[in-house]
């Protein structure tokens, strides 16, 4: 298993049967191949449907049904489509059980940078701005550094911000991270790890829970 | 009453250089692609555009961008357009990206007669620079104000010579809102109905604001994904 799938499937635990969750573009994506068995998640696609299925099969894509990332997907029995202003509504109204997004970066107050890189990367934020303001909870899903070995958990983000203290949790191959008033508090790691190497690859100051767990992925 | 016209080129035959123009759409979704191509023929300039996206190269809005129409852009993400990206970054193209939903919201907001309202989204961030901040019970809002065009050009499945319009799943996106709040909304159908074929309880768009409907005549609908990496050469 490697550690993308390691973290969709330790999120998809995290999802209570009846939930409305909204996953972002990527890694949060996967995490609804995961489900449990007899918990029923409602997905949704911000730009305007309610129930989304799995991709379909090779030749049967419907161009005029896809989610947020552009790819075609399927109806699932009971989804329902609606207008963007509605289906951010529904987010911004605190609809949403649960967000799960990406980012670049991610601080001890829980601000999120995740949308854009001044000078190199012209992006745009898309939904993201407003699914952390509106979501009642929200998780980033990430590797914990990036590609050149750098943290990606710091003391305060260097990039323009996507919200600032919105981020509740912090999952990466390493480990499951809370954010709290007092900072973040490292709560599971991975298995075959221990707190001092995860803080040794993090950059903001990482509290260690006096209940800390290996974190399963199933 | 009859808001039919015989042609995407006769829809759009009388946009002027300058204006100010909503596209609907997410993505290549639901996008107007008659009326663009029907626009990229014009070859007017200086115009603003407002929507979600700025298409992919080579589709969509795409083509409007590599014909050197457009002056500035308000939308949400626009990460499929690499020479958007180098225009920007460049400074050739004036480029204002908001939050999705708050861009969904002003255009209703525009429509609605609502001048101005309060969100919590992109408090503390770059995007509530220069904007007005209230406290309302517990929390911070940004006051965002409401957005207005001159020309809105949309795209539904099908619609009836009164401007009455349905959807068809997640084609529907921006289209309807947009619908609303600009002062001639030219609509392109993939399917004319006689008045009363649509049920009443399912019109989405009501006619009142439609002045213009035609009916596509060719539909490519390239989903967007498969475009980009069909471009790339099948790589990625």
């Amino acid at each position: 298993m490697n550690g993308k799938e390691r973290i969709a499937r330790r999120i998809a635990r995290e999802f209570k049967d009846g939930f409305y969750v909204n996953l972002g573009i990527g890694l949060p994506t996967m995490i609804a191949g995961y489900l449990p068995p007899g918990i029923d998640v409602v997905f949704q696609s911000e730009n305007g449907m309610l129930g989304v299925g799995a991709p379909p099969t090779e030749g049967q894509a419907d161009p005029d049904l896809v989610n947020a990332g552009k790819q075609p997907v399927t109806e699932l029995p009971g989804c329902s489509y609606f207008a963007s202003e509605e289906s951010f509504a529904m987010i911004r109204g605190g609809h949403m059980d649960m967000s799960v997004l990406g980012a670049m970066q991610v601080d001890e107050q829980g601000n999120l940078a995740n949308w854009t890189i001044p000078g190199k990367m012209v992006k745009g934020m898309g939904g993201a701005m407003d699914l952390v303001a509106g979501a009642r909870r929200v998780i980033v899903a990430m590797e914990h550094q990036t590609k050149d070995g750098a943290s990606r958990i710091l003391k305060a983000c260097s990039l323009p911000l996507t919200g600032t203290r919105v981020v509740h949790d912090i999952v990466t191959e390493l480990g499951w991270i809370r954010v709290t008033p007092d900072g973040l508090v490292l709560t599971e790691v991975a298995e075959g790890i221990d707190a001092a190497e995860v803080q040794a690859r993090t950059e903001a100051k990482l509290m260690v829970s006096p209940d800390l767990r290996v974190m399963t992925a199933s | 009453m009859d808001k039919v016209v015989p042609s995407a080129d006769a829809a759009v035959a009388d946009i002027a250089s300058g204006s100010t123009i909503m596209l609907g759409g997410f993505g290549l979704c639901g996008i107007p692609e008659n009326l663009i191509a029907a626009l990229v023929k014009r070859r007017i300039t200086g115009l603003h555009t407002i929507s979600n996206n700025m298409g992919v190269d080579g589709f969509g809005m795409g083509l409007m961008l590599e014909a050197g129409m457009i002056a500035s852009h308000i939308g949400s993400y626009v990460g499929e357009n690499r020479r958007l990206e180098q225009l920007v970054l460049k400074g050739e193209l004036d480029l204002t990206l908001i939050p999705q939903g708050t861009l969904a919201e002003r255009i209703r907001a525009g429509g609605a007669g609502i001048p101005a309202f309060y969100v919590p989204t992109g408090l503390g961030t770059v995007v509530a620079e220069g904007k007005e901040t209230r406290q309302i019970g517990e929390r911070m809002y940004v006051l965002e104000q409401a957005l207005h065009a001159d020309v809105a050009l949309i795209k539904a499945w099908k619609g009836d010579r009164l401007g009455n319009l349905v959807y068809r799943k997640t084609a529907r996106n921006f289209n309807p809102v947009m619908a609303t709040a600009a002062k001639l909304t030219i609509v392109e159908v993939e399917e004319l109905v006689e008045p009363g074929e649509l049920d009443p309880d399912h019109i989405v768009t009501p006619g009142i604001y439609v002045k213009r409907v035609v009916v596509g005549e060719m539909y490519r609908k390239p989903i967007e994904s498969e475009f980009i990496r069909a471009q790339m050469g099948g790589a990625a």
